[in-house]
């Protein structure tokens, strides 16, 4: 049944990348509960901007789950506390009337705030590209299943195809590290033959890209686990210490 | 690649500190082991097999050598990955908070840095106690042989030093109780069984270690000390 409720909202607000940021309180009331977090902030931005105040800027774009754009700290936790949720799809319902909400961005050094809970993510990227292309037969459609991929394998490389790329790994790991991230692409390629082509050269162009833009070292807390709305294991972790080591060899 | 692009690495910095940690927790238990003969009331047995130890010459400082090595590493790269690590958040949060279910976030995994540095203080001490502390001598069989069994629990005796080795030795739990499973998790070592598996022997081997070796200078103070 909806309800209303009233909430104090304290938002880390940046101006600018190099700005100095503050945390800044705001009030919003008659809060439907069937309202997702980002509704809410929308409800709040339409207020600051009748106020003529700076609206708070934040990421989103499909709002159903399923895109990586939004992402902010909720309480000390990326995504908030519900388990396999993004942003857009935690709802109000899970807040209490008249609680203090934290609103931080993701704290990395490879992320820079742009401005108040927008983070540069283009780190995500860069590693991507570098982890280049697969061989393939270009031209007419090849017969669907002239590759056999055994059931298992293509269950879990789409497991590991699931990850968004929207960050709260990075955001929730002590280290800053991307190692949930990278590891997912790399399995998901890596476990299927089509990836197998340019798995080593792939694992350390993508690992290397992942040093250079100074994200931290995995040691091994799950935490980026805990909070991935897609639920991705660190075995995808695991699976890229051993490609690493296996492209070393070859 | 080369070899040594890979030890510069996340990855590769990782790898050593798994391999030379499981080096050290594996000789933790073994010195477990051998050292519950201090549990024994006839000093013989213990003084015994540490002279057939140190008889061992160039084996035994072989041994020490790999051992020293390994943990210089393992040092060396736990303090070079923790200050990446650090500087990796720049700017902290106002607030941070563990998200629960699969997370093994909590003391042991962010203190590991801190138990660590204490264990190897730990470490250059208890050799100044044992093996370069008082030194005895006794006749067994026609031999003359240390009896270092009388320096341990001369040692032993004082509540003090025995209070100092319960904390060390709970810390050296607490280490445990994350390096031993996260060491093979850091050497891509993991699976649907394996990772559950090596979770629990890593807690059984920190619970034993922590037990092992607060129960004996517990015994021995208990026990009368000196024999």
């Amino acid at each position: 049944m909806e309800k209303t409720i009233n909430l104090k909202l304290k938002i880390w607000r940046q101006s600018a990348p190099d700005a100095k940021g503050e945390l800044v309180s705001y009030d919003v009331k008659d809060v439907s509960t069937e309202m997702s977090f980002l509704e809410m902030l929308d409800v709040l931005n339409e207020d600051l901007t009748k106020k003529g105040e700076e609206p708070v800027e934040f990421d989103s774009d499909c709002r159903e789950g399923i895109c990586g754009t939004c992402g902010i700290v909720i309480n000390g936790i990326p995504h908030g506390q519900e388990k396999a949720t993004t942003v857009c799809q935690l709802h109000m319902r899970h807040f209490k009337d008249g609680e203090t909400v934290l609103l931080e961005p993701w704290r990395a050094k490879a992320f820079p705030v742009i401005k108040d809970l927008v983070v540069d993510r283009s780190a995500f990227d860069r590693i991507i590209s570098a982890g280049g292309y697969i061989s393939t037969k270009t031209g007419s459609a090849p017969d669907a299943n002239i590759i056999a991929v055994p059931k298992p394998d293509a269950e879990l490389a789409m497991d590991m195809a699931a990850c968004i790329g929207c960050g709260a790994c990075v955001a929730a790991c002590p280290n800053a590290s991307a190692s949930l991230f990278v590891g997912a692409k790399i399995s998901q390629l890596s476990l299927l033959p089509q990836g197998r082509i340019e798995a080593a050269t792939r694992v350390q162009n993508m690992v290397a890209q992942m040093d250079a833009e100074l994200f931290g070292a995995c040691t091994n807390i799950q935490e980026c686990e805990a909070v991935c709305p897609k639920e991705i294991s660190i075995s995808a972790i695991a699976r890229m210490r051993r490609e690493y080591v296996k492209a070393a060899f070859k | 690649m080369r070899i040594s692009q890979i030890f510069s690495s996340t990855i590769g910095k990782k790898l050593i500190l798994g391999i030379t940690g499981l080096m050290w927790a594996s000789f933790i238990v073994i010195h477990l082991l051998e050292n519950l003969l201090l549990l024994n009331p006839d000093p013989d047995p213990f003084n015994k097999w540490a002279h057939t130890l140190i008889s061992l010459g160039p084996v035994i400082y072989a041994a020490e050598l790999v051992l020293v090595v390994s943990l210089l590493f393992h040092i060396f790269y736990a303090v070079r990955v923790t200050l990446e690590n650090n500087k990796a958040r720049s700017v902290s949060y106002n607030k941070s908070a563990g998200k629960g279910g699969v997370s093994r976030r909590g003391l042991a995994t962010s203190s590991m840095i801190y138990t660590g540095i204490l264990l190897f203080i730990f470490i250059i001490l208890h050799l100044l106690h044992f093996k370069y502390g008082s030194y005895y001598e006794y006749e067994v069989g026609g031999v003359v042989i240390r009896d270092l069994y009388r320096t341990v629990h001369e040692y032993f005796s004082n509540p003090l030093n025995v209070t100092y080795y319960i904390v060390m030795m709970a810390l050296l739990g607490l280490h445990l109780s994350h390096g031993v499973w996260s060491a093979f998790q850091s050497l891509g070592l993991n699976g649907p069984r394996f990772t559950p598996l090596m979770t629990k022997i890593g807690t059984g081997i920190a619970v034993f270690v922590a037990i092992g070796f607060i129960g004996i200078p517990l015994f021995v103070l208990l026990t009368g000390g000196a024999a």
